[in-house]
């Protein structure tokens, strides 16, 4: 309607004021951008406010809700349940996430290298896992570690060994570590792989002509190429470490006392709303991990940016 | 009989408020008329038939759908008998995860206020959280007091917060030791009947087959809950809004004592229970005791059938020489959460699954009932298991039905301290800690836990 109007209403009278005009065709690009807006605000902006105003409140078993304005985010800072989650998400990003682009970047390089025989089967066996979803892959793998009817179990009985349990306190980190590893690694391969694609190969000619070896070619015009790969890999994966959840929840029905009710920050998070039904709570933590996520994640963006320059 | 209807139509219609002072003064009315019927009469059965009974089998015959959450497989054949009786009723039973996984789903669905089933199974420890926030209903409104009588004390003051009913109970759980006799019989062991001697019995087989273990345990707030429950200690003290929580009794030295020796030892298998690991345990002579309640055997049948027959059952280990002190562990009742769009087909259902004839079905498929009638009858307790060698089980579960110790409370938010038990007393298998160390860090989390929640909370 707005659009038919105006589009007549410029025809008959060309003589309309610049202001005016100006002012409807903002209207226009608001009849362009109203769809995607309001599922922009229905799905984005709604679910985010709403956090934001439930977090300033305290809803309690006995006197009910009440207005409490910023306790809850002073009560987080002082949470030391909250913090050693936090602290234990980080050490498994600066841990597993180095460890998991290595790896991926290396079969990535070797598939691309085209010396591999049968590199579409390894592509493909290696993305595999990425199609398995994450709680069959847990549970599967959760199966494995049992140190009495599991993997683990059957190669101390076969081998007279006598492994570590994967799912002890001082390991359990490990263990989620090796199963996030083995999931993600054929995703960010995938990526590496896409970016390696398309170099040209004038560029490869070229470095053949000048007679450099394979390594100065991976260092000299691979890596930078796929610099910006790179960079959303390791954006994205801290992004999923600091959202650990999936694993470690379904690990502990087999181990109660490595994985506690807080053992990472979106455990604690669901913890809080859905057994201690502190629901404004646990909305507080959420948007403190949302706001550390973005901050740690741009720095990084920020990071790799110069570096490219 | 016109009453009921009436009551039935103006439930519909009318507001809340309205319809609350009318039920329950029609309730009143329908009870008053049932007792009166008592008097004149000695036929049982037919005080089932007071008013409201006519009224839920309308109820019953217009029909509907319902949805029902619960994990106690015996609810199937239920559901079966009663859609085949009741052709008008849609029931859909969905099994949304055991214990913890099941109230966080309906905690979830209570909050976003859609998906809320009609009938919910609740566990005894758990109905008065629900209670205290008014998510499930007051059976009161549907002649639920009419059932007085019906059950036995325990599951009976289970379900009742004040005057108000909260679930009809559907089974309970008096503690007994289901043990593997031919474990016991390879290695020339006896079955303890203290807990002192429980810890030798650990010992001994350990001793004979280091692949044995007395029992599994990773801390399982529900088990330790009830062992104290049966030393006589009384951690909580509920009375309103006014909580105490306090685990420095001598019973609770004592528990903890015991059991400091079968961690320390490590006489006690790292298995969690409920997971394969656990059944296969259980199967293959690996974990050799488990105390537990009476509803246990429907799941030795149905999840270690393979061992079969190795099973018997003994009173649970005493605290003193020659006491027969018992405890509940775990029970269920069904409940109608508050926002149920069918409350009195939803009624009707639990009615007839928990006090009419779906009690003989789950029985023969054996589960362990809360309704004196049954508990009473020479059937029920000359019933032969198959499983358990044709031994007369429910004797002994009846006895420790009858010795329960007086006086133990749940806290109004055990759902939310037995999920941090892990977290507290669950580090004394896994750390250094000791499980008195454990227990009062729990003590102490729900403390905190409690008066963040307006509770007036001593220690």
């Amino acid at each position: 309607m707005t659009t038919l109007s105006y589009t007549s209403g410029t025809r008959d009278t060309p003589a309309v004021p610049a202001g005016r005009r100006a002012r409807r065709r903002q209207w226009t690009g608001w009849g362009f951008m109203g769809p995607f807006m309001a599922v922009f605000t229905l799905v984005f902006l709604a679910p985010i406010a709403y956090s934001i105003y439930l977090s300033l409140f305290r809803d309690q078993m006995v006197g009910g809700t009440t207005f409490v304005g910023l306790e809850n985010y002073e009560r987080a800072f002082s949470d030391s349940q909250f913090w050693s989650a936090l602290g234990r998400v980080s050490l498994f990003l600066a841990v597993q996430v180095p460890i998991m682009l290595f790896i991926a970047l290396l079969v990535a390089l070797a598939i691309d290298s085209g010396r591999l025989y049968g590199k579409s089967f390894f592509r493909i066996t290696i993305f595999l896992p990425y199609a398995v979803p994450a709680v069959v892959a847990t549970l599967m793998w959760g199966f494995m570690y049992g140190t009495r009817f599991g993997l683990v179990g059957n190669i101390n009985d076969a081998l007279g060994v006598a492994l570590p349990n994967p799912l002890s306190p001082d390991l359990i980190l490990a263990s989620i570590g090796n199963i996030v590893t083995w999931e993600f690694v054929g995703y960010n391969m995938l990526i590496f792989y896409a970016a390696l694609r398309v170099i040209p190969h004038e560029l490869y000619e070229a470095a053949e002509i000048d007679g450099a070896s394979q390594f100065r070619v991976i260092t000299a015009i691979k890596l930078p190429a796929i610099r910006g790969a790179l960079v959303i890999a390791t954006i994205f994966s801290i992004i999923g470490s600091f959202q650990l959840f999936n694993e470690p929840s379904i690990l502990q029905s087999l181990a109660p006392n490595a994985i506690t009710t807080y053992f990472t920050p979106n455990l604690y998070a669901f913890s809080l709303s859905f057994s201690g039904q502190q629901h404004n709570y646990a909305a507080t933590v959420a948007i403190i991990m949302g706001l550390i996520t973005m901050v740690i994640a741009y720095l990084v963006q920020i990071r790799g940016m110069r570096k490219a320059v | 009989m016109s009453i009921s209807l009436d009551h039935t139509r103006t439930s519909r219609d009318a507001r809340p408020s309205r319809r609350n002072k009318l039920g329950g003064a029609l309730a009143l009315t329908g009870a008053l008329t049932l007792v009166l019927a008592a008097c004149g009469s000695d036929d049982d059965s037919d005080s089932g038939e007071g008013s409201d009974a006519v009224d839920l089998e309308s109820v019953l015959e217009e029909g509907g759908s319902l949805t029902v959450w619960a994990w106690e497989p015996t609810l199937e054949q239920v559901v079966e008998d009663f859609e085949a009786e009741y052709p008008e009723v849609d029931v859909d039973l969905a099994n949304v995860g055991t214990g913890d996984e099941h109230y966080t789903a309906l905690n979830n669905a209570i909050s976003a206020g859609s998906g809320v089933p009609d009938v919910a199974q609740i566990e005894y420890f758990a109905l008065p959280e629900y209670a205290l926030q008014e998510s499930v209903t007051d059976l009161r409104e549907f002649g639920a007091e009419e059932l007085d009588g019906t059950y036995t004390p325990g599951p009976w003051g289970s379900v009742h917060q004040g005057e108000a009913i909260y679930g009809l109970p559907m089974d309970s759980g008096p503690m007994a030791l289901f043990y593997n006799q031919e474990v016991f019989d390879t290695h020339g062991v006896d079955v303890p009947t203290t807990w002192d001697e429980f810890v030798d019995a650990a010992r001994a087989l350990q001793a004979a087959d280091p692949d044995v273990y007395i029992a599994s345990d990773t801390g399982d707030a529900g088990f330790t809950t009830s062992i104290l429950w049966q030393a006589g200690a009384q951690p909580y003290q509920v009375d309103g809004t006014d909580l105490t929580i306090d685990f420095g009794s001598a019973e609770v030295t004592r528990y903890a004592e015991t059991w400091q020796q079968l961690i320390d030892e490590g006489l006690v298998a790292e298995i969690s229970g409920w997971t394969d690991e656990w059944y296969q345990g259980l199967a293959d002579g690996t974990i050799a005791t488990l105390a537990t309640g009476a509803w246990m055997p429907a799941n030795f049948e149905s999840g270690v059938s393979a061992a079969s027959g190795d099973w018997r059952v003994a009173p649970l280990p005493q605290w003193d020489e020659g006491a027969s002190a018992s405890a509940e562990n775990g029970g269920s009742s069904l409940a109608v959460p508050e926002a149920s769009g069918n409350k009195e087909l939803a009624y009707a259902f639990i009615e007839y699954a928990n006090a009419g004839d779906g009690v003989q079905t789950r029985i023969d498929q054996g589960a362990f009932p809360a309704t004196s009638e049954h508990l009473e009858s020479e059937e029920f307790l000359n019933t032969e298991f198959e499983y358990f060698g044709g031994q007369q089980a429910n004797q002994i579960f009846a006895e420790s039905a009858a010795n329960v110790v007086e006086g133990w409370s749940y806290l109004p938010f055990q759902v939310y301290a037995n999920s941090i038990f892990n977290d507290t007393v669950g580090q004394a298998y896994v750390s250094g800690t000791s499980l008195l160390e454990g227990l009062q860090a729990w003590q102490d989390a729900t403390v905190t836990y409690g008066t963040d929640q307006g509770f007036t909370v001593n220690q």
